[in-house]
């Protein structure tokens, strides 16, 4: 499964679970405006890790962190390579 | 009748002075897999390889591999040294010079050849054997003896707790009981910690006999063992607990009395006791090595009665600050062994359990321990209150709730479920668990994720181990 088909589905299960409404993801829409709050991220994070056996927020300091969900997805990315 | 609570008698003497026409001392005894000591044959009779006087007035470390061996020396030995260290058999060998030299020992018993440490020194090795050996009639055993518990602290050396018959006796009603001295008391416990020295004491001040489990016993052999041995009284942690009734031969024993300690009892646990063994009482009681017992609740429910906290002049005063229980008795250990350490007893006379409590209704809850608490993004959850919710699940024996690093929060809560058996442990388990979570818990205290384990680990002092957690 791509990467980013995971992380999508991790978002809407983590809303669903959490009762946030989910905004209409696209590769524009900042985190921010997602409709999650940071305890839902660290969810989603957690779980991606145990998921894809990475977590490019740990693995790497001096990368920047991304702002909307098309960096977040290229976030992965990049670390899964 | 002689008890410890009024002239400081020593064990032996309490013993024999709650001996009555109704038992002889012949028919008391203490067993474990592979001996019996008649508790009659002590009085002419000695476990160990030289004459009690020359542990008179001495500082005695009693480092047994055996249960057996370490009851007899504390039952020989109370009222002739002047102080008693009981020394658990997981408390590391690298740990033993530093625990000696604080409590300045001068002799060693042991069921084995050699001692774990090499610096015997000139300390007397004093060799203890189940199969007594024939001694010179009764000395006096008038010396107040201090009993040293070295407390199960997860890193670093033990700490000595010092305590003595009478503070470690101040919970125990003597003689008394609808089954008298024909009780037969045994513990999940070793009787080398608070808990299981309780136990100890309830069977030998309480004119009843012992059943002792043995170094690597399982669960089930010590069950079925205790079970022949008709077992009456039987108290362990709800870790204990909740092992033991997986097991096939929980249905060997049938106790008239199941005590919990050492952790916190939920409503879940409780209630499978109760069901397991209708005929028995349940009770669970608050102690700890350094406050001692402070009390038995045993009206089925978690928590208890806030009726219990702030009785000044009682036995046992309670009292919560800063959300922690704390307690001033009679039974509180007298101080810590050792320089530098930190006052066991605070500047109010009370002792600071750690323990936190919250008020509901018209009871006190335990909610978990001061120092396990996981902070998620700010905010405070205790595992243990996690575990109480989970633990409410049918299909749950029991559940560790831990936190897990997380790049945004700091933490997060995570849990892990050893299913009961025969349970269906498939991905709907853990949703309807999460379920149960969400309805009563807010959002941070969620496990973010739950993993199904065949088994949890558990410490030599019977707690749920949370050093990884």
């Amino acid at each position: 499964m791509p990467i980013k088909t995971t992380i999508m589905s991790q978002f809407v299960k983590v809303a669903q679970e959490q009762g946030k409404p989910l905004a209409a993801l696209s590769d524009q829409t900042a985190l921010l405006d997602s409709g999650l709050d940071s305890l839902c991220f660290a969810i989603i994070v957690a779980r991606l890790e145990d998921e894809l056996g990475i977590d490019p927020f740990s693995a790497s300091d001096d990368a920047e962190f991304p702002v909307t969900f098309g960096d977040f997805v290229k976030f992965y990315e990049n670390a899964a390579r | 009748m002689k008890t410890p609570r009024d002239d400081q008698p020593s064990l032996w003497d309490a013993i024999t002075g709650a001996e009555d026409e109704a038992r002889e001392l012949s028919q008391r005894w203490l067993k474990d897999a592979r001996n019996t000591i008649a508790l009659s044959d002590l009085a002419h009779g000695s476990s160990l390889d030289v004459p009690r006087s020359r542990l008179a007035g001495r500082s005695v470390l009693i480092a047994t591999q055996d249960q057996l061996a370490s009851a007899a020396a504390l039952i020989e030995l109370d009222g002739v040294a002047r102080r008693l260290v009981l020394c658990p058999p997981d408390v590391a060998a690298g740990h033993l010079p530093a625990v000696a030299a604080t409590a300045e020992i001068e002799a060693i018993v042991s069921d084995r050849e050699a001692i774990g440490f090499g610096e015997i020194g000139d300390r007397l090795f004093v060799r203890s054997s189940p199969h007594l050996s024939s001694t010179a009639p009764e000395q006096r055993r008038e010396a107040h003896t201090e009993w040293i518990l070295l407390t199960s602290g997860t890193t670093g050396v033990p700490k000595l707790v010092v305590h003595d018959l009478a503070s470690l006796a101040g919970a125990i009603e003597f003689g008394t009981g609808a089954l008298g001295n024909r009780a037969v008391w045994s513990t999940f416990y070793d009787i080398r910690r608070y808990g299981g020295l309780q136990i100890f004491l309830r069977a030998m001040l309480g004119g009843g006999s012992m059943v002792l489990s043995s170094a690597g016993e399982a669960t089930g052999e010590f069950l079925t063992r205790a079970g022949i041995c008709g077992v009456t009284h039987i108290s362990g942690t709800p870790s204990h607990w909740r092992r033991a009734l997986m097991s096939p031969a929980a249905r060997r024993i049938a106790p008239h009395y199941a005590r919990l300690s050492g952790e916190i009892a939920d409503q879940s646990i409780l209630d499978r006791l109760k069901a397991f063994y209708p005929q028995a009482s349940v009770a669970h009681a608050f102690a700890s090595t350094e406050a001692g017992v402070a009390f038995d609740v045993g009206d089925g429910l978690a928590g208890f009665p806030v009726s219990l906290v702030g009785r000044a002049g009682s036995p046992v005063e309670l009292k919560v600050e800063d959300d922690s229980l704390r307690i001033r008795s009679g039974r509180n250990a007298r101080r810590y062994l050792g320089a530098q350490q930190e006052g066991l007893v605070g500047s109010d006379g009370f002792v600071d359990t750690g323990d936190i409590v919250g008020l509901r209704g018209e009871r006190y809850h335990f909610v978990g321990r001061r120092g396990g608490i996981i902070n998620v993004g700010g905010l405070k959850v205790h595992p243990e209150e996690v575990e109480a919710v989970i633990n409410r699940h049918p299909a749950v024996q029991a559940s560790r709730v831990r936190s897990r690093r997380s790049p945004i929060t700091g933490a997060i809560v995570v849990a892990e479920i050893v299913p009961r058996e025969g349970a269906d442990a498939s991905g709907s388990l853990t949703r309807e668990i999460l379920d149960c979570c969400r309805e009563a818990l807010p959002a941070h205290k969620v496990p973010a994720a739950i993993r199904i384990v065949p088994s949890l680990e558990v410490t030599a002092a019977g707690k749920l181990d949370r050093a990884n957690a």
